[in-house]
């Protein structure tokens, strides 16, 4: 019935909660906190990482047999760079707002560790197959949380979701007030802290 | 790994020389590729910037052919020299500042026969990279209707915040000029105005952190507006 076998499902669904990249792992909050002022460039900074991770993971793992073992970090910078370049050029040319708002940070996911790290720890080990689907899975892990942060700072710092007001004028005459500590990074350490709280207890995760 | 081939060194050699072949000629391709569509975008952000600080488009959010539209209807380009003297023969937009250095373009706001408000190009450095903007002046060329920074590589979240509406907003009706006429331009101050300084039509709120990217942008904006003083007093001399 389903194309993906009970182990394949694992390498998708691990990282997406047990083992998810920002939250049990901590990896990668820096663009994590960059990019989530807004639910857009949350989302596009996602697709971009779902699409490096995945690809990456998979021509690495293509070459698995092949690279000699002294020089195989600077081989998987250069597949990973090679990609992040692509991906900037795409969104430049197809999505040139967002992707002046995400400025550096789509060349930053050359050092975002879940990258390198999925290269090192999954790809170099595994098939092609398993490998894309352990970068689709981390993709998602990351995405998630980028998401979900991204929701709770668009909503309560600008009052809006994807640009469009969603708290009501009659709020705002009662005094209601935007949270302007959630647009700056200090809100976003707050909300990842309690999202990383959240996902521990209910994972029963407890760091060494 | 039966497969594991011997490493040698001139394997090894051969081995990342391939692989970096292949990843240049696929990034000098899907560049090549998407050469034209990027330059697009980057004319249409050009435009829509001349645009907005002449408070001509308030939002992106239509398609590029109401941009240029917007811009071939509204907006009046010329060219003027360090004398203050129209240059014929030249196109604004093609201007480039680093090798034509004399040549000054000007992007006017034309309401009917009327000149509204006049845009120019400012560029410079700032802490880390050139930061390019626009700045424009109401008709009396003094005070400032507006300025942008469309392209900049500053600290995200520190410098980098000069292209926010935040800022860029504390710029709106303040005066280049001081009371005798002559050009002061207009400064940013470190950290927030307390009110009692001298000639706080000139003064502009900082941004913390971003102290030496806003010095930056206070020198080449004076510059700028010094290198078009001649053209802007003939303007100013035949209105009054």
């Amino acid at each position: 019935m389903s194309i993906l076998s009970k182990k394949d499902m694992g390498f998708l669904k691990d990282p997406l909660m047990d083992n998810n990249p920002i939250a049990t792992q901590v990896l990668g909050i820096c663009s994590a906190l960059a990019v989530t002022v807004q639910l857009q460039t949350a989302i596009v900074m996602s697709l971009a990482v779902i699409a490096v991770v995945s690809i990456s993971n998979v021509l690495i793992s293509l070459i698995r047999n092949k690279v000699p073992s002294n020089i195989r970090i600077i081989v998987e910078l250069a597949i990973i760079a090679t990609l992040v370049i692509l991906v900037d050029q795409v969104l430049k040319a197809y999505l040139y707002d967002i992707s002046k708002q995400l400025s550096v940070f789509v060349g930053l996911i050359i050092t975002n560790c879940i990258v390198l790290g999925r290269a090192e720890a999954f790809a170099l080990q595994n098939k092609p197959w398993p490998s894309f689907l352990d970068g689709v899975g981390n993709g998602l892990g990351y995405s998630m949380i980028l998401i979900v942060v991204a929701f709770g700072r668009e909503l309560l710092g600008s009052g809006t979701l994807f640009g469009i007001q969603v708290i009501p004028d009659a709020a705002y005459a009662a005094g209601y007030q935007n949270m302007g500590l959630m647009v700056l990074a200090p809100g976003a350490f707050i909300l990842l802290g309690l999202i990383i709280w959240v996902q521990r207890t209910l994972t029963g995760t407890v760091a060494d | 790994m039966a497969s594991k081939p011997r490493i040698t060194k001139a394997y090894t050699l051969g081995f990342a020389a391939a692989i970096t072949m292949a990843c240049s000629i696929l990034l000098a391709s899907a560049a090549t590729l998407l050469k034209e569509r990027q330059d697009q975008n980057v004319e249409l952000d050009i435009k829509y910037n001349i645009l907005s600080v002449l408070g001509l488009a308030e939002n992106k959010d239509v398609d590029a052919q109401t941009i240029f539209d917007l811009y071939d209807n509204n907006v009046k380009t010329f060219v003027v020299d360090l004398e203050g003297k129209l240059v014929s023969g030249e196109i604004a937009e093609e201007i480039d500042p680093r090798s034509q250095p004399d040549l000054l373009p000007v992007y006017a706001r034309q309401d009917g026969e009327m000149i509204s408000a006049y845009c120019i190009p400012t560029q410079g450095k700032a802490l880390w990279s050139t930061v390019k903007g626009y700045i424009a002046l109401e008709q009396d060329l003094n005070t400032v209707k507006g300025i942008t920074f469309y392209s900049h590589g500053e600290t995200p979240g520190l410098g980098g915040e000069i292209d926010k509406s935040w800022f860029t907003d504390g710029f709106k009706g303040k005066s280049i000029l001081n009371n005798a006429g002559e050009t002061v331009s207009i400064h940013i101050v470190k950290g927030k105005l307390r009110g009692d300084e001298k000639g706080p039509e000139h003064l502009i709120d900082g941004i913390s952190g971003a102290t030496l990217t806003t010095k930056g942008l206070n020198q080449f904006i004076k510059t700028t507006l010094k290198k078009y003083e001649p053209y802007f007093k003939t303007v100013r001399g035949e209105t009054s």
